[in-house]
């Protein structure tokens, strides 16, 4: 044990490390409360440990220590469902609903990081191991908490799509922004109310992958409760009139959000849409098929 | 989805509506925002306009 001692100590360490770098990242998409930052830290602390026995292991000829791995595989994939379950929860309680490909995207990402660790680890200690140079070990070890960094950041609603403020009115009872209907509200107060506090945004699909990435629902969704998240919402239980809603133009893609925020600000719901992530459950790629493409034109 | 469904009607005129769900008169247009507004309050439902002088309220 004493001469893997620093090679499993060094990767146990960075990849410890690495965990709690990503959580740092994570406020939007989970409020950061104590506990489960525990459980993440200390699941992130077994991934890191898994990862920085496994050469010492295969050295030691342990290759049953080496299927444990395996079992590993299978633990993470457990926080996954434990992460979906506890959101699909808390869920009941939110105005302005997450969506399911929202909740299985957070999931997702959350299972990931443990794989990420676990490299990390793993790289630091097989530069720990073969090379027995402390320092370089732990340069490997950052470069790979920075790289997982890199890795776990997905792509963004900017990326495939410009978003522009779009003007609300009303046809008869019909709400619209700019030429796509949103919703028919009977009560004259009511229409009175949104024109004044509420707000639209149109998305522009940049192409047509983006366009069949935001005709997803569970994406809408998402772009709907970021928005309400940051810049907060006036519904109530008793004011459906004010939800958020996403629609669709039927004619050409694009999307209108509305909105009434608790804070009225064209310039931050516009920051706040263009960051809404693209979601691994919604993203279409139409054009990388050659059906696609003869369509495209 | 889940389903939506319609709870009450708020009319002045009586000659466009028949039918087995509640349906409640008023004479002015006032008086007919303000009933359809209390209810969908009760309810926690809202109010459309059918565009011909009828509300309807419905729970999404």
């Amino acid at each position: 044990m004493e001469k893997y001692g620093l090679t499993i100590s060094l990767g146990i360490l960075l990849g410890t490390l690495d965990r709690l770098y990503m959580l740092r990242s994570d406020y939007r998409q989970y409020p950061g409360y104590p506990h489960g930052f525990v459980t993440h830290v200390s699941l992130g602390f077994i991934a890191s440990a898994l990862g920085a026995v496994a050469i010492p292991a295969i050295v030691e000829k342990q290759f049953a220590a080496v299927t444990f791995l395996a079992l590993a595989a299978q633990q993470f994939r457990d926080i996954r469902e434990m992460e979906r379950k506890s959101l699909a929860a808390l869920e009941e309680a939110e105005l302005i609903k997450r969506g399911h490909d929202y909740i299985e995207g957070i999931a997702r990402v959350f299972e990931a990081r443990n794989f990420l660790v676990m490299l990390t680890s793993l790289a630091t200690s097989a530069t720990m191991f073969f090379f027995g140079m402390p320092l370089l070990s732990l340069i490997v070890g950052i470069f790979f908490i920075l790289l997982s960094e890199r890795l776990m950041r997905g792509r963004v609603i900017g990326h495939i799509c410009d978003v522009d403020a779009g003007r609300l009115h009303f046809k008869g009872p019909l709400l619209m922004v700019e030429q796509i209907d949103i919703m028919n509200v009977g009560l004259p107060v009511m229409r009175e109310k949104i024109l004044q506090d509420g707000l639209g945004i149109i998305v522009k699909p940049k192409n047509d992958n983006a366009r069949a990435t935001i005709h997803n629902m569970g994406q809408r969704q998402a772009i709907a409760h970021v928005a309400a998240t940051i810049l907060g919402s006036k519904k109530d239980v008793d004011t459906p009139e004010f939800t958020p809603l996403v629609r669709k133009d039927v004619d050409n893609g694009q999307i209108a959000l509305f909105i009434v925020p608790a804070e009225k600000d064209i310039e931050s719901l516009i920051a706040a849409v263009e960051r809404v992530p693209v979601l691994e459950s919604a993203g279409r790629a139409p054009l990388k098929s050659k059906a696609g493409r003869i369509a495209s034109d | 989805m889940r389903g939506e469904e319609l709870i009450a009607v708020v009319t002045i005129d009586d000659t466009y509506i028949k039918g087995d769900i509640p349906i409640f008169f008023a004479k002015t247009e006032e008086e007919q925002a303000r009933v359809a507004q209390t209810l969908a309050k009760i309810m926690q439902a809202m109010v459309h306009d059918l565009g011909n002088g009828v509300y309807v309220i419905v729970k999404h």
